[in-house]
This record gives structure tokens, C-alpha cells and sequence, in this order.
């Protein structure tokens, strides 16, 4: 079945292509083999519907149109070769092995099978694209998030979305309603940045704290057209800034050098050292410094000692069988 | 059985597939399939498929010819689609991003001919190109760094790494022989083989805390393998050892972040995951680091251990635990 649709196809494409005049229903049904199976009008509309639809969601630009504007002409199609075509384009073997390189970035499944389809594509002039193409560098992106495909589709075909989100250092969920102006991939991380009509404001939203399914709230190119934005620029905006407050921890000499990097001042002692460093997030400063244990002491401020007192009796706690049992 | 992708993949396949062809004639039938990403057997049944299809009136001049001389093919009668069809938006996005996320990051030679294929390319995209401006892939690292580590893989020189290695908080010196740099989800690293630890590592960009060009040419083993990207990039080892821990809905990320056997969910609410463990130490610091949301179950020693350094922390912090 399957192959005889591609037939059927491919004879369309072949029909609609090489005629520079729109092509009727009734002539498209006489000329294209595929179609005389139909045994009904309706049969054929309803096959021919179909097909029309898969050519556009290919990207096969298929016009609708009449040959004579001045008489009620019937309505017919075809495709403008120029509008088919990829432009005539040539690459140096530079170029080449660039482009090869480029293709392998991808790790998320839709965009790493359009990298090779896009170079096959490339190739078919005559240049061939080594995918081994020896290179010093090799970067790859991945794109784990469950959300990244629904919303890279909202972003490429412009139409709002609706989701549940889970807010940062919450376990609340909440129904957000976003005009996606792009999707971020920042410190490995994805983020859509857009316009939030709950909020009428801009906002950055993490993907992997994106709850559940991304919903479209309207049609493909609803949306109206998203400000010239930096989208790095907008998510390190929002990102919340790393030195809200100050904390002074007493670190042992030659430990701890992620903490000491982030400095703002280091007082070396015998043994010892006092380091004041910057935080936003008294979490996830208390797990760090829990991390290196005796190695790092909470000089100030108060909540931070009681943070990581707290966060270590729980450990304890939860390592230590409950009494009675064996 | 239908083809790959249903009709509208094979047709997909088959308007890149004949320009393709028509441009290298008497090419192989297994160098085509492998290009094309599809068993032999499928590549013929296409090419078939092609062999039945034409312009209106199907007369035999009129139909696409494909002449099968052993396994070279030869196509011809096929002017109507003799240029592949225009990218699709997925196409230039994956490409472009691709390029762009290349131009980001340091130490790439021929940086001209990525902006010169940059170029061509949205020129040839045309509008499919406008969505990729809506995707952006930020790498950050040291430039310097960056730029001293692809010159030492470009002439193949010895490197001498000072690393910091956080599970045990401390730096070591090593002796690399630089393979390549990788950038994996916007962090850079550098692969090559450790001298000391006589095997392929990857280091950390941002964990380098010096380094010097030896003056000795790189001379990693012959039988020094390159990772595989389209695996994980980190796997365990046969002799890892093999730990035990609980974790909370809010650590659930290490399963996530780590290589671990088997996953279990508890009836209390935890996920039990048993993680391969190169380095015990690691363990150490993660459970210090987690709190109560990640508990050590086995080993024994290793449960010791933890419970132990949370102890001593406790009393460095003046505060004495109901259960020390």
C-alpha cells in the first residue's frame, strides 16, 4: 500500500512540476495513474486532499490558482520549479568538511535525522560530505528534556503554548501560558524564553522543570512576530544573580578550590584560611560546603551554619536504622 | 512491510535520492544505501518504485529510467527533479545551529570557511533559515585554554595537566597525550591518554587549573580509542564497584547524571538505583553534598564511611548529633 502512495506521489510531483500552467482537478485525475483506482468523485477528493497535504508538510510549495483571471477559469495546481528547487549552491572541500562536522552536532532525534537529510540534500549537486571528517573539536548537543520537541515546534512554527511548570525550589505546579520567542541551550541546560500572557511580561522557563505536556494554545503562525531578542543574552538576564549575599567560611589550607575560585576575598592563616564568597541559593551553598566536610567551616551568616547542621542530621538520619529493628 | 517513514519518508528519499544519482553516475548500490541511511534490499525496492514513475502520458519516454548493471547504478529521464527539493525549516535549523554552535567554540581552525558555509548556506535556506535564529546553543569556556589545547592536539604535543579531581578535593599533575576536544551539551573537555592512569580520560576544561606544552611529541598507544559520542560519554568499568543508594523525588537527577544498574521504586517513595562506582570517595561527597536525600545502602563500609564524615562535620560545626 504503502509503495504504491509513493508511486502515486511521485507521479503528482513529476505531473505538477513540469507544467508551467496550473494543472486542473479533472486533468490531474486523468494523468496521474494512481488516481484511476478511485471508483467515486468523492473517492478521489478525499484521496487527493490527502496528498495535497502530505506534498506541504514535505515543503513541496504547491500553488493554487486559475490559468485565465479574466473567466471563471477552474481552479487547478502546480509547482513552480524555482520554488521546489534548492538554489544552486557549491562548497569547497573546507566548507565541506565543516558542513560534516555541523551535521553531528545534533544528539535529539528530529534534528539529527534533518542534519543528514539537509546534507544528502547538499550532496546531490555532487559534493560529498565525509561524516568522518577527521577534526580536532567535537561538539554535540543533546536535548534529553521530554519538552524540547513540542516546544522547538511551537518556536519554528510561531503558535503560543500552554504547560504546567514547576517553579524553582517549589513543588507547585502551576498552568503557564507562554508565546515562545526561542528555545536556549545554556550551560547545557534548555530554556524557552518568551512572552508570558499571565504575567504580560518576559520570562525564562527551564524545560526540565516543564511538568507535564506542552499544549498548543493556537494555530500554526499565530503568534505575533517575537521582538529581535539576544536569547543567551535574555536567559543569563534572568538567571538569578550569583552573589545576593555573603558568606564567610573557614576553609582548610589547599581544600575546596571550586569555593576558593568563586571568591570575592581570601585571608590565608595557619592552616586555615577565611573565605568570603557570594550566594543566592542558601541550599545549595549549605549541600557544597556539606560536601567537603570537615574540610570547610560556616564562619557566617547563622542560617547557613543551621542549614548545614540540619541538612547533615538528616543524613545521619536517614543512614541510622530506626531503633527496634534488627 | 511498508518503507522506512511510510510514503511520504520514502518520497522524501526519492527527491534527494534521483539528483543525487543523476550526479554521480555507475555509483555502487551499497555506497548509495549507506549514504541514504537504508538496507540495499530497500534501496532497490525504491529505485523500482522510481523505474514505474514519469510525466503525464507514461509513454517510455516519458518515464524515469534506472539501469541496474550489476550493482552500479545508472539513471537517466529524470530532468523534472534533477535538484534536490529546498531545505525544510528542520533541515536549515539543524544545520545553521549546528554551524553556529561550531563557530562558539574555541580553538576551531578554519574559522573562514565556517562563516563562508554559514553564508552559503542561509543563503540557500532561504526562509527555512528564519527559525534557526530562534535556537541558540551558548558554550562557555576559556577561549586561551581553549585555543593552547586544539594547537597542542593540531601538532600533537605532549601536555602536562594540572586537574582537579573533586571527589578526592584535590589537584594532581599528569602527563596527556591530547586526542581531541569535545564539547558535550555547552561543556568543554578534553580527551586524551593519561599517562598515569594508563588509559583514555576526559578532562574537564573548567577543572584545568594549569597547563604546559611539554616539549615532547604526543605518542598516545595505537590502540587508544576515541569514545563513541553516540554512546554515553561516561561508562562504567567492569571492576567499578557496585553501590547501593536511596534516593528522594528530589534527587532523582543522579540516576539521570550517572551510569547505575538497576532501578527500582521503594514503598516508601524512594528510587533505589545501584550506581558503578570507579572512585568510593565520590560517593562520599555526593551523599555529604545531598543531605538525607540521597541514603547509602550498601556497602557496609561504604554506609561507615558516610555516616562517619557526617558525624565529624556535625562536631567541626559545634553541633552534636541525637545519633553519633
Amino acid at each position: 500500500m504503502s509503495a504504491q502512495r509513493t508511486e502515486r506521489l511521485l507521479n503528482l510531483v513529476l505531473c505538477l512540476l513540469a507544467s508551467r500552467r496550473f494543472v486542473a482537478r479533472e486533468q490531474i485525475r486523468t494523468a496521474v495513474p494512481g488516481y484511476a483506482t478511485c471508483e467515486s468523485d468523492e473517492a478521489f477528493e478525499r484521496m487527493f486532499e490527502r496528498d495535497k497535504d502530505d506534498l506541504r508538510e514535505m515543503g513541496i510549495p504547491l500553488e493554487t490558482g486559475s490559468n485565465d483571471v479574466l473567466f471563471d477559469d477552474e481552479i487547478g495546481y502546480r509547482i513552480p520549479r524555482d520554488a521546489y528547487s534548492l538554489p544552486e549552491v557549491s562548497f569547497d572541500p573546507e566548507e565541506v568538511a565543516v558542513l560534516g562536522l555541523a551535521a553531528r552536532v545534533w544528539q535529539q532525534a528530529t534534528l539529527s535525522d534533518a542534519a543528514s537529510s539537509a546534507v544528502r540534500k547538499l550532496a546531490a549537486g555532487g559534493v560529498d560530505v565525509d561524516p568522518d571528517a577527521w577534526s580536532v573539536v567535537e561538539p554535540r548537543v543533546g536535548a534529553d528534556e521530554p519538552a524540547f520537541a513540542a516546544l522547538y515546534e511551537a518556536v519554528r512554527d510561531r503558535f503560543p503554548v500552554v504547560f504546567p511548570y514547576r517553579t524553582a525550589g517549589s513543588a507547585e505546579v502551576a498552568l503557564r501560558h507562554l508565546q515562545p520567542w526561542g528555545i536556549v541551550s545554556w550551560r547545557g541546560r534548555w530554556y524557552v524564553v518568551g512572552h508570558d500572557t499571565d504575567r504580560d511580561d518576559t520570562r525564562v522557563f527551564r524545560l526540565s522543570r516543564v511538568a507535564g505536556e506542552v499544549a498548543p494554545a493556537g494555530p500554526p503562525g499565530s503568534m505575533a512576530t517575537a521582538p529581535d531578542v539576544d536569547l543567551g543574552a535574555a536567559v543569563r538576564r534572568f538567571a538569578p544573580p550569583s552573589d545576593a549575599h555573603a558568606a564567610r567560611l573557614r576553609i582548610r589550607e589547599g581544600a575546596a578550590r571550586p569555593l576558593r575560585r568563586s571568591a570575592s576575598s581570601v585571608e590565608s592563616g595557619e592552616g586555615w584560611d577565611v573565605v568570603e564568597v557570594g550566594f543566592t541559593d542558601l541550599e545549595a551553598l549549605a549541600g557544597e560546603v556539606c560536601g567537603y566536610a570537615t574540610d570547610v567551616q560556616v564562619i557566617s551568616p547563622d542560617a547557613l551554619r543551621e542549614t548545614v547542621v540540619r541538612r547533615l542530621d538528616a543524613l545521619v538520619a536517614g543512614l541510622t536504622p530506626p531503633e527496634g529493628t534488627p | 512491510m511498508s518503507a522506512p517513514g511510510g510514503a511520504v519518508g520514502q518520497l522524501s528519499r526519492l527527491l534527494a535520492l534521483i539528483p543525487w544519482l543523476l550526479a554521480r553516475p555507475g555509483v555502487g548500490v551499497d555506497e548509495t544505501a549507506a549514504e541514504f541511511g537504508v538496507t540495499a534490499g530497500q534501496l532497490r525496492k525504491d529505485l523500482e518504485l522510481a523505474f514505474l514513475c514519469g510525466l503525464p502520458g507514461h509513454l517510455p519516454d516519458d518515464l524515469i529510467d534506472v539501469q541496474l548493471d550489476g550493482d552500479r547504478i545508472v539513471v537517466t529521464n529524470a530532468d523534472t527533479i534533477s535538484r534536490p527539493l529546498r531545505l525544510r525549516p528542520d533541515e536549515a535549523v539543524a544545520l545553521l545551529v549546528g554551524l553556529r554552535t561550531l563557530a562558539a567554540v574555541p580553538g576551531l581552525h578554519s574559522r573562514d570557511a565556517l562563516d563562508r558555509a554559514t553564508a552559503k548556506l542561509e543563503r540557500a535556506a532561504g526562509d527555512a533559515a528564519d527559525a534557526a535564529r530562534r535556537i541558540s546553543v551558548t558554550v562557555e569556556s576559556d577561549p586561551d585554554l581553549g585555543a593552547t589545547l586544539a594547537r597542542a592536539v593540531g601538532d600533537r604535543r605532549l601536555l602536562r595537566l594540572s586537574y582537579y579531581v573533586p571527589a578526592r578535593d584535590e589537584v594532581t599533575e599528569r602527563d596527556v597525550d591530547p586526542m581531541r576536544l569535545l564539547v558535550v551539551d555547552g561543556r568543554s573537555y578534553l580527551e586524551g591518554w593519561c599517562r598515569r592512569s594508563e588509559d583514555v580520560r576526559l578532562f574537564r576544561l573548567d577543572r584545568i587549573e594549569s597547563v604546559e606544552v611539554r616539549d615532547a611529541p604526543a605518542a598516545a598507544p595505537s590502540d587508544a580509542r576515541a569514545r563513541d559520542l553516540g554512546e554515553d560519554l561516561f561508562t562504567a568499568a567492569p571492576d567499578d564497584l557496585r553501590v547501593v543508594v536511596d534516593l528522594t523525588p528530589a534527587a532523582t537527577w543522579v540516576a539521570d547524571a550517572y551510569p547505575y544498574d538497576v532501578m527500582e521504586d521503594r514503598p516508601d517513595g524512594m528510587t533505589r538505583i545501584t550506581l558503578r562506582v570507579a572512585d568510593p570517595s565520590w560517593v562520599v561527597r555526593l551523599a555529604l553534598r545531598l543531605g538525607g536525600d540521597l541514603v547509602v545502602r550498601e556497602p557496609a563500609d561504604l554506609v561507615e564511611r558516610v555516616h562517619d564524615s557526617a558525624v565529624s562535620a556535625l562536631s567541626a560545626h559545634g553541633a552534636d548529633t541525637p545519633f553519633g
